[in-house]
């Protein structure tokens, strides 16, 4: 369990943003008994943030950021609540709102993300270092989930490709592949999906990863990231399904081989490596023409997907010649 | 069982199987009501919902026989049934409208390509006679025996139930688990309870006839 420290998030930034007040820990706080009686003192979401140590730990750090000419326009942001309150993450939980509950314990500070294999300069970085290495920018993005639902997200991040040049890959570097943080005794939860091979890895073509859109995402929101949401480091590649973008990374490993991936594990005939976003190509689980966007009515959800989430225009030369329907 | 008790169990049924709809319908009419994903939200609940009651159905008969104070479960029987029938086609119809757009095609394409809802709509052909027949004159029309022999289907509706559950979720979720081990044991228990029953029977023969009771 996760105590935040004092230093870590100033009780008056919590409350001043309407955001953050999970009315579902609001109530459960203010039904326990012991929540009553604190409620007084403190304030009872204060309380309820106490007993139910969940989400927005750290959160709360403004982050310094900057426009960038990568950002998606013309689309409504999905809000703040929904977007760290309906997460796959499945190390803490399977249910969506279980990793918001779970995740309070993931031990984002310290924390340090290693760059190792095919890379002239290997380097373990502070998170400390990634936040200051580049200047952070504000990325709205499309983000569609294999499951057919999307959101509109304002990450903060910079370009993966500012990390991975730091590190010089070598000329035989074709791939890369990413681990996300596992400790069977803060994720708990991981046992709900018996056959999951974890530490949770995911991976790109060397060219997808060097591509100025996938972003090396720290924030949320103008702030440091929510646990639940992969905090405090992790990949965003907007024109691919959500579960290509790890989450809290430890490990970038640079390779000559494509990695073993973890849903293509599970099942190759589901989740291919590439996973591109293709309203074409069917999965045997979910129809992929279609989508539903989070936050909207439940008359209004229903969206045309576009090729590539919308990103074609970008990304679609990486695949020229490549047949789409097989590499899926 | 008296009077009173009967119509309070009765209204405590009703609103028992009336609360999951309930709760979505003043969700429809709340902001943010049905959370972040509300076409989710409803295809989740009504379909977990159908399962629940169609197992609690078949549960009624193997409970009530563990002892005679719980014969009134049977009374409830049909209505859970029904009940079940109402989500599962709630269910349905939330797919064509919030899932399919209405489009035919879209449906199509669904029932030929994705096994998960082949099965699903087998499951929900299943129950259609079962609610159609579930009248006391259907039973009479039909005869208690060919009755209960059509009605046996919710055996099969329900293991389809099941496998429809695994085919939804992704390989390697365990969430169907605890329906999957509900549903054995109950559609065990029948064969291994009428073995007792007629051992017990044969015991008891050379003294007193034992009378087995039908259902
Ligand atoms: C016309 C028939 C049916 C269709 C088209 C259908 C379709 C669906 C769809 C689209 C989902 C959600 C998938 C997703 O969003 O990823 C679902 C989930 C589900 N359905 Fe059905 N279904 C049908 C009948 C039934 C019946 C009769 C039952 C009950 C025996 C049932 C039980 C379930 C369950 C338990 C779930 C998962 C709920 C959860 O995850 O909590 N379905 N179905």
């Amino acid at each position: 369990m996760l105590i935040r420290k004092p230093s870590d998030i100033k009780s008056s930034e919590i409350t001043s943003r309407d955001h953050y007040v999970d009315r579902r820990s609001f109530m459960r706080g203010a039904l326990s008994g012991a929540a009553m009686l604190g409620a007084a003192a403190v304030g009872a979401d204060r309380v309820a943030d106490l007993i139910s140590p969940r989400t927005s730990a750290l959160a709360g750090t403004k982050l310094e950021t900057v426009k960038s000419p990568l950002s998606t326009t013309g689309e409504t942001l999905t809000t703040y609540q929904d977007i760290t309150t309906y997460n796959n993450f499945y190390e803490f939980g399977v249910d969506k709102g279980a990793p918001s509950k779970n995740a309070g314990g993931l031990p984002t500070r310290p924390w340090t993300l290693k760059v190792e294999g095919l890379v002239n300069k290997p380097q373990t970085f502070d998170i400390d270092t990634l936040l200051k290495m580049h200047p952070l920018e504000d990325r709205v993005y499309r983000h569609r989930c294999v499951e057919a639902w999307s959101m509109v997200i304002p990450w903060v991040g910079y370009s993966l490709s500012e990390l991975l040049k730091q590190c010089d890959p070598q000329s035989k570097a074709k791939y890369v592949e990413f681990h996300s943080y596992f400790d069977k005794k803060v994720e708990k939860w991981y046992y709900e999906d018996a056959g999951i091979n974890w530490p949770y890895t995911e991976g790109l073509r060397m060219d997808e990863a060097m591509h100025p859109l996938t972003l090396l995402t720290m924030g949320l929101y103008g702030e440091v990231l929510p646990n639940q949401d992969g905090a405090p480091v992790r990949i965003v590649v907007p024109w691919k399904y959500g579960f290509k973008s790890a989450k809290s990374i430890v490990t970038i490993k640079v390779t000559d081989k494509q990695p073993n991936t973890t849903w293509n594990l599970q099942g190759a005939n589901e989740y291919g490596f590439y996973s591109n976003v293709n309203p074409t190509v069917d999965h045997p689980r979910w129809s992929q023409k279609t989508e539903r966007r989070i936050g909207a009515a439940f008359y209004d959800q229903r969206k045309q997907t576009l090729m590539f989430n919308g990103y074609g225009d970008q990304v679609a030369s990486l695949y020229n010649g490549m047949d789409l329907k097989k590499n899926f | 069982m008296n009077r009173p008790t009967l119509i309070i169990l009765k209204t405590a049924v009703w609103i028992a199987c009336l609360w999951p709809i309930g709760l979505l319908v003043y969700g429809a009419f709340t902001p943010n009501g049905l959370g972040p994903d509300p076409t989710a939200r409803i295809e989740f609940s009504t379909g977990y919902t159908t399962l629940m009651l169609l197992t609690i159905g078949l549960g009624i008969t193997p409970v009530r026989r563990l002892s005679p104070h719980l014969n009134w479960m049977i009374k409830f029987r049909r209505l859970v049934g029904l009940f079940a029938f109402f989500y599962g086609t709630v269910h349905m119809l939330a797919y064509v409208a919030l899932y399919a757009g209405f489009s035919v095609q879209t449906m199509l394409d669904d029932i030929a390509k994705r096994k998960f809802i082949t099965m699903g709509v087998a499951t929900w052909l299943l129950l259609v006679p079962l609610a159609l027949t579930s009248t006391n004159w259907a039973i009479r029309k039909l005869g208690g025996k060919r009755w209960n022999l059509l009605h046996k289907l919710v055996y099969i509706a329900v293991i389809c139930g099941v496998i429809h559950y695994w085919w939804q979720v992704k390989p390697g979720v365990i969430l169907p688990l605890p329906f999957t081990i509900a549903v054995a044991i109950l559609l065990l228990a029948r064969p291994i309870q009428t073995a007792l029953l007629k051992r017990k029977a044969k015991a008891a023969a050379s003294g007193r006839q034992v009378v087995q009771r039908p259902g």
